[in-house]
């Protein structure tokens, strides 16, 4: 099958629901990269229902004198530990840290409690988030008509972060 | 109150509730950590006296702040560092530290903050019988007092930042200690066990983790911390202890309908050695102690209180033992102490 935007071979086929409506968008590598499509990783049908070009994008580093630029604990300290040094660690890290927090508790979203000083954003995030795994659910369940719900739910939501955002 | 006050209370914590059938107690331990601050192993002596103060001021604002017993670890000497380890209102690794380490413990111990363990936080509700929703409501709550004066370390992805990524997301450890000799006597506990761990629950001894299983008491706990709420997790882990008693239930009657004068049999050999012993090691003491308190359980020993057998399981410890003896003893002092205490308490009852 022939790439949508050329004529090379596609090697990244989707199904996007949009109102309601299933779309199919066949890709080769080059424009699949271009719309932001991470070949090496695995997609999530859930990315793909959410819209190319807005997943997280992870730029694994692989820089042996990586540092915290807070508290100085250096790359191979961390991994000798298996413990940080300080909160900033997390952001510092986080490229080699995804996969094993991943696998040690099956998600990368903290959907519990919010400390009470956290402001409106970070709720709404949090909202987005519980949403976001129902979108899932729904997905895996094959209920795309209740999945292209939630996702308007989430990008309602999205908007409404944007505009506080904004506001604030 | 003093720690002598606290060891003249021989229930603690376990004055605080009901204690029936196979479940000792709840717990609910929450981590939290301070913002932009170097987690405690890393820190230097500095930020862990900044951090302790920080908690120290936090604490003298919160209203029922009176009521919180406190202790930094470099004012207690290792005896005492122990006895708050015996009782569970302090972990090995806090009792190891010292400057910039210390402990707020409520009146009725139910309530324990530690400071600057591998966490700048870690606190914890602990009573007696199944309760964890209750434990979850009256944790939530003293961390709540707290960050009203405290800026704590958090990420809407990861949720709280902890010094172990094990942690995340929420922070929260609920874990409830059951006594499961019925399991343990008809060999059916390792299957249990596993079944247990292949869910996503850690089962651990009497004292965390490495400890053996010593009085047929065992520690189930949650092990995911992050993507789901606080009450998800704490439903889960109550569904499975309710399953793990239920086993537990069906093999005391299994034992009682087969062999009941075998169990009879057990249970007054164990009462024999308890009241005539001179020498108790601890590791025997536990395991007569358990036999001795199904027999309880199963209205064998109609005069004696679960609650105090589960005294008992905290008393015989070496740091108790040399607080009430106010000595130094050594292993063999100690074994003689504690046969007498034991005897004194079944003359006694």
């Amino acid at each position: 099958m022939k790439c949508d935007l050329c004529e090379q071979e596609a090697v990244v086929h989707m199904t996007q629901v949009v109102n309601g409506e299933m779309k199919e968008y066949h890709l080769c590598e080059e424009h699949a990269r271009e719309q932001g499509v991470d070949i090496d990783s695995p997609i999530s049908i859930t990315d793909i229902l959410m819209g190319l070009g807005q997943q997280e994008k992870q730029n694994v580093t692989h820089d042996l004198t990586l540092s915290c630029p807070r508290c100085g604990m250096a790359r191979d300290e961390f991994r000798k530990t298996g413990r940080l040094g300080c909160p900033d660690c997390y952001k510092t890290f986080m490229a080699e840290l995804a996969a094993a927090v991943k696998a040690m508790h099956h998600s990368s979203q903290h959907i519990g409690k919010i400390p009470a000083r956290e402001g409106t954003q970070t709720r709404i995030k949090s909202k987005i988030a519980r949403l976001q795994q129902d979108l899932e659910t729904a997905v895996a369940r094959e209920d795309y008509e209740k999945a292209a719900h939630i996702r308007d739910e989430v990008k309602r939501l999205q908007n409404e972060a944007a505009s506080e955002e904004g506001s604030s | 109150m003093t720690l002598r006050g606290l060891l003249e209370r021989h229930g603690g914590w376990m004055e605080s509730g009901p204690a029936e059938g196979p479940v000792v107690s709840s717990r609910v331990r929450l981590a939290r950590n301070l913002r932009e601050t170097t987690f405690p192993r890393w820190a230097s002596k500095e930020v862990r006296n900044r951090v302790w103060n920080e908690v120290v001021s936090a604490f003298d604002q919160f209203e029922e702040s009176e009521a919180f017993l406190r202790w930094r670890m470099d004012e207690l000497d290792s005896l005492e560092r122990e006895l708050l380890f015996e009782r569970h209102l302090i972990s090995g690794e806090l009792a190891e530290r010292k400057e910039g380490s210390g402990v707020f413990v409520s009146e009725d111990e139910c309530r324990a903050v530690m400071v600057n363990e591998e966490d700048h936080i870690r606190l914890q509700y602990l009573q007696p019988g199944l309760s964890l929703q209750e434990a979850l409501t009256a944790a939530e709550a003293l961390d709540d007092a707290l960050e009203q004066n405290l800026s704590y370390a958090f990420s809407s992805k990861l949720g709280y930042l902890t010094a172990c990524p094990s942690n995340l997301g929420t922070g929260m450890r609920a874990s409830v200690m059951l006594h499961l000799p019925g399991l343990v006597l008809t060999e059916e506990v390792k299957p249990v066990i596993n079944a247990v761990s292949k869910i996503g629950l850690a089962v651990r001894g009497l004292w965390g983790e490495g400890s053996e299983a010593a009085g047929h008491m065992f520690q189930i706990s949650n092990q995911i911390t992050l993507g789901k709420t606080e009450s998800e997790i704490i439903e889960h882990l109550e569904q499975i202890v309710l399953e793990v008693i239920e086993h537990e239930k069906n093999a005391r009657q299994r034992l009682m309908d087969d062999q009941e004068i075998k169990v009879h049999d057990h249970i007054g050999r164990a009462y024999g050695v308890l009241a005539n012993a001179a020498l108790m090691s601890s590791g025997e003491a536990l395991d007569l102690l358990s036999a001795i308190r199904l027999g309880v359980d199963i209205g064998l020993l109609p005069d004696m209180k679960r609650r105090d057998i589960d005294q008992l399981f905290i008393r015989i410890h070496p740091a108790h033992l040399q607080k009430e003896a106010n000595a130094t003893l050594s292993a063999e002092e100690r074994d003689i102490k504690r046969a007498q205490l034991i005897r004194c308490f079944l003359e006694g009852k």
